[in-house]
């Protein structure tokens, strides 16, 4: 608004009335630029909106009335039946065993990936040689699609003939029944979703590890503190926050898992016993095969109920721990700086008496110019 | 004491600092062997399955028989791919992904850029209100909302085309956000403002202050929109057939079929690898920047 103020009034002859006297006569431009200036946010965002209304918003709402209905695949609409779809779902073994299967699977891939993705940005976040191919190595699985994730690691964990029960048999060891049994199987599913996302996540916590200011390491090392101690009590802290944005990204992505369990065996939907159909798996099978789309509905809105609310306990806990280690770690970030500039002030006052002690077991060096203990090696 | 002493050890304190930092500090030397070591554990990890699956693609299903892994590549490779291509339309996979992601990249691109520099520059009622709608939306899992889309599009008669695939995915609630968390510190208020005095409308000043000045983000998104629709399985699966699928869910077919050859399996697996592969190793830097830029900006 402040340019059409600003402008020059050019065409002030053919000026329009004005309803506000105290301005310059507006043209008939200047309207259209008014107009121009008030229109074109709304403009521009609505095609976000309206196109995310009918396919992101609506479908979600619609599948809740869906889910009130005795919904055929191919007969369509029946009966409403209220909440009994629901009732039905939730006094189903089948559901609860794939809640069971999903929240296991969730587990075993979290935790270890967390873990380890730590383990390789600590690895990471050092002065290393040719940094690029090292972080492009640990990334490469993240290129691999999860179709072909699956079809790798389904051979990988084979029953007979799999890799890993080759190698296992060649040491006498009874091979594993990666799908048969209800935990090797998620083990075996849960590698696959580790393969491709932990070096995404350590990529994560690495760029984390880097935004902590150098001084803080520097302080703390000069303090006696080694690379491991630095490490729980600098870094861990630091990234707490990073941490909790891949728990809930992971969170959500984990819940739905489909694609490996899916094609782990491709013959059934999740296991000759069902051993590790996971909720979106079922709720596949319960839409398309069973062809009961009332039930699947109601089976997704139990499954997003279910997501927001790991997601609530995820960000609300990581959210008060991180809150409290952050003031303590900044807190103790603080304390060490302000060590450091006390005992800069004891040491040049208490300079001569201390500096004869240690002058016996120091070498002496050459003269050289006083340095601030911080000032080199703070930036990276 | 001397004179000596007193002087002398004065110098040894004030170059102290230094020596314990060499010492002790460790911080920007360079690593020891233990990390490179690691470093090697990683990669083997990481390449060791795909170069199995290329040995074993490479050769018969015999040689899964065998108790230790063979090391080196036989020379079945181009004949499994070739069995690869007899048993699903590749080619046309290939081009309904290439398409399918391409179509759905530039129109994220596209849209995210309009509406994340609506919410980064400019002022309109509701601003502040709309963008946490935006923020809240990207937690909703828009997969469950497939029953009604499969309907929606059986009623239209898209099942089977590829248009099914593209339309639900045109715009995404983190594409916004991304944009808008981007421009909201690249871009000036007075560089928005010049242009505006110099009667620039808004489109023009979009177009010529704010694209250019995205174009670093425009380009991760585009990289990140490209591999989620490109890795895309459950949506495709469902409302598409066997006679006109995506690469992903043709690969799956070689893995369902009811006589499995397992060393097609893995050269069909390679082959659909490639192509990320390539991408990878030429924008592999854009990607590693892009996934830590938006660690630190999220």
């Amino acid at each position: 608004m402040t340019s059409t103020l600003n402008r020059p009034p050019v065409e002030s002859s053919s000026s329009g009335p004005s309803r506000t006297p105290h301005k310059a006569p507006v043209s008939m431009k200047h309207r259209l630029s008014a107009l121009d200036v008030k229109a074109s946010p709304y403009l521009y965002i609505a095609p976000f909106f309206i196109l995310f209304a009918i396919v992101g918003l609506f479908p979600l709402v619609y599948t809740f009335f869906v889910s009130l209905y005795d919904w055929h695949t191919l007969e369509g609409q029946g009966q409403f039946v209220g909440l009994s779809n629901f009732t039905a779902v939730l006094a189903d073994h089948f559901f609860w065993n794939s809640l069971f299967n999903t929240v296991s699977i969730f587990l075993l891939s979290t935790i270890p990936q967390l873990l380890v993705a730590v383990v390789i940005a600590a690895v990471l976040d050092q002065n290393l040689r040719a940094k690029t191919f090292w972080r492009m190595s640990i990334l490469l699985p993240y290129v691999v699609t999860p179709v072909a994730v699956a079809m790798i690691f389904s051979n990988v964990f084979g029953e007979n003939y799999g890799l890993i029960n080759n190698i296992l048999e060649s040491f006498g060891i009874d091979g594993v029944g990666w799908q048969n049994d209800t935990l090797p199987s998620h083990i075996a599913i849960a590698t696959m979703v580790n393969w491709r996302w932990t070096g995404y996540n350590a990529l994560i916590l690495l760029a984390a590890m880097q935004s902590v200011p150098r001084d803080i390491h520097e302080s703390a090392a000069l303090d006696g503190a080694g690379a491991t101690r630095r490490f729980f009590s600098i870094t861990l802290p630091s990234i707490r926050p990073t941490m909790i944005f891949v728990i809930i990204t992971a969170t959500i992505g984990g819940l739905q898992i489909f694609t490996e369990p899916r094609l782990f065996d491709p013959v059934t939907a999740g296991g000759s016993q069902r051993q590790f159909q996971t909720t979106v798996l079922y709720l596949w099978e319960m839409a398309f095969f069973r062809q009961n789309f009332g039930k699947a509905s109601a089976i997704a809105w139990l499954l997003f109920l279910l997501i927001v609310i790991f997601g609530l306990i995820n960000f609300l806990l990581s959210r008060s721990i991180a809150t409290a280690e952050g003031r303590g770690a900044k807190a103790r970030s603080q304390r060490r700086l302000l060590k450091l500039r006390q005992r800069e002030a004891q040491e040049s006052m208490r300079a001569r008496p201390a500096a004869s002690v240690l002058a016996e077991t120091v070498p002496v060096p050459g003269p050289t110019e006083p340095t601030e203990p911080n000032a080199e090696g703070s930036t990276r | 004491m001397s004179a000596n002493t007193l002087t002398r050890p004065t110098e040894t304190l004030e170059s102290l600092p230094t020596r314990r930092k060499s010492k002790f500090f460790g911080i920007d030397k360079r690593p020891g062997w233990l990390t490179y070591t690691l470093l090697g554990v990683f990669f083997l990890s990481s390449a060791y399955p795909l170069w199995w699956s290329f040995v074993m693609g490479s050769r018969t299903n015999a040689a899964f028989g065998s108790t230790w892994p063979p090391l080196l590549p036989g020379g079945n490779f181009w004949k499994n791919v070739g069995e690869v291509f007899d048993t699903v339309p590749f080619w046309l996979a290939l081009g309904n992904s290439v398409l399918i992601s391409g179509i759905i990249t530039v129109s994220v691109i596209t849209f995210s850029t309009l509406a994340g520099y609506a919410f980064a520059k400019l002022k309109f009622k509701g601003r502040d209100g709309l963008m946490v709608f935006v923020i809240a939306t990207m937690a909703i899992p828009t997969q469950l909302g497939i029953i009604p889309l499969f309907m929606v599009m059986r009623t239209l008669g898209w099942t089977g085309e590829i248009g099914a695939v593209i339309i639900p995915t045109l715009v995404t609630a983190f594409g916004v956000f991304f944009m808008r968390q981007y421009l909201v510190d690249v871009i000036p208020d007075e560089l928005i403002e010049a242009a505006r005095m110099d009667g620039a409308n808004m489109i023009s000043t979009f177009w010529h202050v704010a694209v250019p000045a995205a174009r670093p983000a425009m380009a991760i998104l585009g990289l990140f929109t490209f591999m989620t629709a490109w890795t895309d399985f459950l949506w495709p699966l469902i409302v598409l057939n066997a006679g006109n699928p995506t690469l992903q869910t043709a690969l799956s077919q070689l893995q369902s079929a009811r006589y499995v050859d397992y060393s097609i399996v893995l050269a069909g697996a390679i082959m659909a690898t490639i192509p990320l592969l390539l991408l990878f190793i030429v924008a592999g830097k854009q990607l590693i920047s892009g996934i830590m830029q938006g660690a630190v900006k999220g």
